[in-house]
């Protein structure tokens, strides 16, 4: 059973992972598709009814998404393996330079514990956790840092921003 | 110098609780070795040959007497009594106890020092110039804009998982003492035509398999835009840098495959697009970074000392010491003294406990509390009064810290090779300790001059023989140590990479080899004043070649 961890609590998963050869379902649900089958079967998915999250390979360059993606309700992003970074920064892009408002799932063997903090300081809000993982200590990480040097998508207090403002009011 | 505000301590503090929580995971068995071998990687931790290995962070080589006394307690409580300097204004502790280090970071953070992204493929410990704040040929103090760039680093959410290791380094003199063109990232602090302070920038610079130049990729970066630009290049090299194979994924390959120019083209739209966001510097933050490292209250009437020239006259041993372990400051009176890691028979960057006490000591009695750290693994006291160089060097003496070789053949760069290090071909501190006994006389070293052995005992070049006058590199064969010698590096502002001799040299002959070196220099150089570089740029491999390589003497 895999735990998705939304606005960091366990929530139910409503989406169904469609394989690109697999038939849409005959009546309306939530699926997720490849970007592929997303784009060359616009249509059909549109007429069917189904909720329709999109699937990223961490190897598309986001600036290059046509901007209908935007009004899809779940972008997932993948993770392939524990140290492979490259969907940090596609969700940044998503965020800032697209302006995505949508859920950002990331799924993967990156999404453990240690990773959440940062998958969430780029605008990622869902995690489809690794099967290893416990959820509480998963949820528990989320918040290990209430700080941050950075700006990123994420509303940690920024330290040049408390200086800023502390040396203001002086 | 910096000091934490509580932001930066609360940061600091909650990493090493993050890393407690990590590491009692890991021994509790929920943490694969594999991933947690990654995250203690970006806190320092290693596991090398006979126990870990903890790299604590220098940031840009300043450190405060009440640090150098933690660093020696560590190495007392935690470890044999000493630790080790490197090449990259950090320090390694070769002894700790991997249950133990939770406890060693929450000792570094209660002086403001941690390990953190000091390893593991993520930015590194921001360098530079050791001689920053206090050298007459810098154009501004670079350590405020390393500081700005250590905390946009530090847990930076989207380039803590980069396809390998990242390393900055800053100069702001032409003659570079950070080797920024060997960095990842090498900014120089220039001003333009116009006066406007900035930055060049070059990227794509690296040591380790496959050596390779930095290559400027904007002539002018505008003082605001540091972070906004560095964001760009960290972004395009996380998108694109490979991954498929480690030997391949330093920006270096990127930029390399990719051609400069074509690299160039992707980070400057990138930066076009986020130049303008909340990474824009302003002024002030600039301003505010910079009150941090204020002027000393120097002494005006420091100059006006007679006792300098006095004891350079009359103790002749101090005089040597001075002539090779003491610069000039830029303000007239005081001197920068040179502490000596280099001791004849000693392992190259290592202090005791106790030696770094004594230097807590001397930095607090006669250098404003303050010492640094070189990238070629000696120590400074960058503030001495020109009056008390003669009491800092009788106290260096009684602790084997004033031996007189900086920037001599007996000053050595060496990696710790097979003695400790798990992924060494061979060893490279014996060999040093080889090399210096061929060299006993001094007179004869400061006749050879200013030259730079550099040494690492496997390719990955942590010892940056690549670019040492001469460098020396440990190969295997058949199970056996033998060495590559290349001649005619440097990582300074003429940067370049060494060429190779011919064959390997054996262990036993490698000593040899470095003497039959010196000698065709000793032979060809036209006067004192041509150095070994000089020389070999000017006479080519030729010579040497015909000299290492003859009948009577070394196998290759
Ligand atoms: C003993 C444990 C150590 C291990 C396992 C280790 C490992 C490595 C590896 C694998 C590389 C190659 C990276 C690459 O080519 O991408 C490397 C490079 C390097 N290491 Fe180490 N190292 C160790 C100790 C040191 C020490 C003691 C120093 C300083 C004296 C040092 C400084 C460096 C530097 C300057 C580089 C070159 C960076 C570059 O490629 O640009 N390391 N190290
Ligand atoms: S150069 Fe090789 S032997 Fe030396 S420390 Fe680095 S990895 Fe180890």
């Amino acid at each position: 059973m895999t735990i998705l961890l939304l606005d960091g609590r366990v929530a139910a998963d409503e989406y169904l992972e469609l394989a690109d050869d697999a038939p849409l379902p005959a009546s309306p649900v939530a699926v997720t598709v490849s970007l592929q089958r997303w784009q060359h079967e616009a249509n059909a998915l549109a007429a069917s009814g189904s909720k329709v999250a999109v699937r990223l390979a961490n190897t598309v360059d986001i600036t290059t998404l046509p901007d209908s993606l935007l009004a899809c309700p779940m972008i997932e992003l993948l993770f392939p393996a524990f140290a492979d970074g490259r969907a940090y920064s596609q969700a940044r892009l998503l965020r800032e330079r697209l302006g995505y408002h949508g859920q950002i799932r990331a799924r993967g063997s990156a999404v453990v514990a240690d990773q959440l903090q940062g998958m969430a300081r780029v605008g990622i809000d869902a995690f489809v956790l690794r099967e290893d993982q416990n959820p509480e200590t998963a949820a528990r990480a989320l918040h290990g840092f209430d700080l941050a040097y950075q700006g990123a998508c994420d509303t940690l207090p920024r330290v040049r921003q408390l200086r800023r403002s502390t040396s203001a009011t002086r | 110098m910096y000091r934490y505000d509580s932001y930066d301590q609360k940061l600091v503090d909650e990493r090493v609780a993050q890393f407690r929580d990590q590491t009692r995971r890991f021994l509790a068995g929920q943490i694969p070795d594999e991933e947690f071998r990654a995250l203690r990687l970006r806190n320092g931790l290693y596991i090398q040959r006979f126990a870990p290995m903890l790299r604590v962070a220098i940031p840009y080589g300043l450190l405060a007497s009440r640090q150098l006394r933690m660093l020696a307690h560590i190495a007392r409580e935690y470890d044999k009594g000493f630790g080790h300097f490197t090449t990259r204004q950090n320090i390694q502790y070769n002894w700790p106890q991997l249950e133990r280090v939770p406890d060693i970071l929450a000792d570094l953070a209660s002086v403001q020092m941690h390990a953190i992204q000091t390893s593991g493929n993520c930015i590194r410990n921001i360098t530079s110039d050791h001689l920053a704040g206090a050298a007459r040929d810098e154009l501004v103090d670079p350590r405020p804009y390393c500081e700005l760039t250590r905390q946009w680093a530090t847990f930076h959410p989207e380039f803590n998982w980069l396809p390998r290791k990242f390393k900055i380094a800053f100069s702001a003199t032409t003659t570079d003492r950070a080797a920024t063109q060997v960095h990842d990232i090498g900014v120089h602090i220039v001003r333009n035509a116009a006066g406007e302070l900035g930055y060049t920038i070059y990227v794509g610079g690296g040591l380790g398999r496959m050596p390779m130049l930095g290559h400027p990729i904007r002539e002018f970066l505008p003082e605001l835009d540091l972070l906004s630009y560095l964001e760009a290049v960290l972004r395009v090299y996380n998108r694109l840098g490979r991954r498929d194979n480690i030997h391949r994924a330093r920006i270096k390959i990127l930029v390399k495959e990719m051609g400069p120019a074509k690299f160039t083209e992707l980070v400057e739209a990138e930066w076009t697009q986020i130049r303008d966001s909340e990474l824009r510097l302003d002024a002030q933050d600039i301003e505010s970074m910079k009150s941090h490292f204020d002027e000393h209250p120097y002494e005006p009437g420091a100059a006006d000392d007679t006792s300098f020239a006095a004891h350079l006259r009359q103790d002749s041993a101090f005089a040597a010491f001075a002539k090779r372990n003491v610069k000039d400051h830029r303000v007239d009176g005081y001197k920068i003294v040179f502490v000596s890691l280099k001791p004849r028979n000693g392992v190259p960057g290592d202090a005791s406990a106790e030696q770094l006490d004594i230097l807590a000591d001397l930095a607090e009695r006669y250098s404003f509390g303050e010492a640094r750290a070189t990238h070629d693994q000696n120590l400074v006291l960058a503030e001495v009064r020109q009056s008390d160089v003669y009491a800092v060097w009788q106290a260096l003496r009684q602790y084997d810290l004033a031996t007189p070789n900086i920037g001599l053949l007996t000053d050595m760069i060496c990696c710790p090779g097979l003695d400790y290090c798990s992924l060494a071909n061979a060893g490279s501190i014996g060999v040093a300790q080889d090399i210096t006994d061929r060299f006993e006389s001094l007179d004869y070293l400061y006749d050879i001059g200013d030259i730079k052995i550099k040494m690492s005992g496997c390719m990955n070049g942590c010892g940056h023989h690549t670019v040492g006058h001469i460098g020396i590199l440990g190969v295997d064969k058949h199970g056996e140590e033998w060495y590559q010698v290349t001649l005619g590096g440097s990582a300074e502002d003429d940067a370049s990479l060494g060429d190779r001799t011919g064959p390997a040299i054996s262990r036993a002959d490698i000593a040899e080899a470095v003497e039959r070196i010196i000698a065709v220099y000793m032979q060809q150089r036209h006067s004192e004043d041509e150095s070994f570089l000089q020389c070999y740029r000017r006479v080519g491999m030729a010579p040497f070649k015909a000299r290492i390589y003859a009948e009577d003497g070394v196998s290759a």
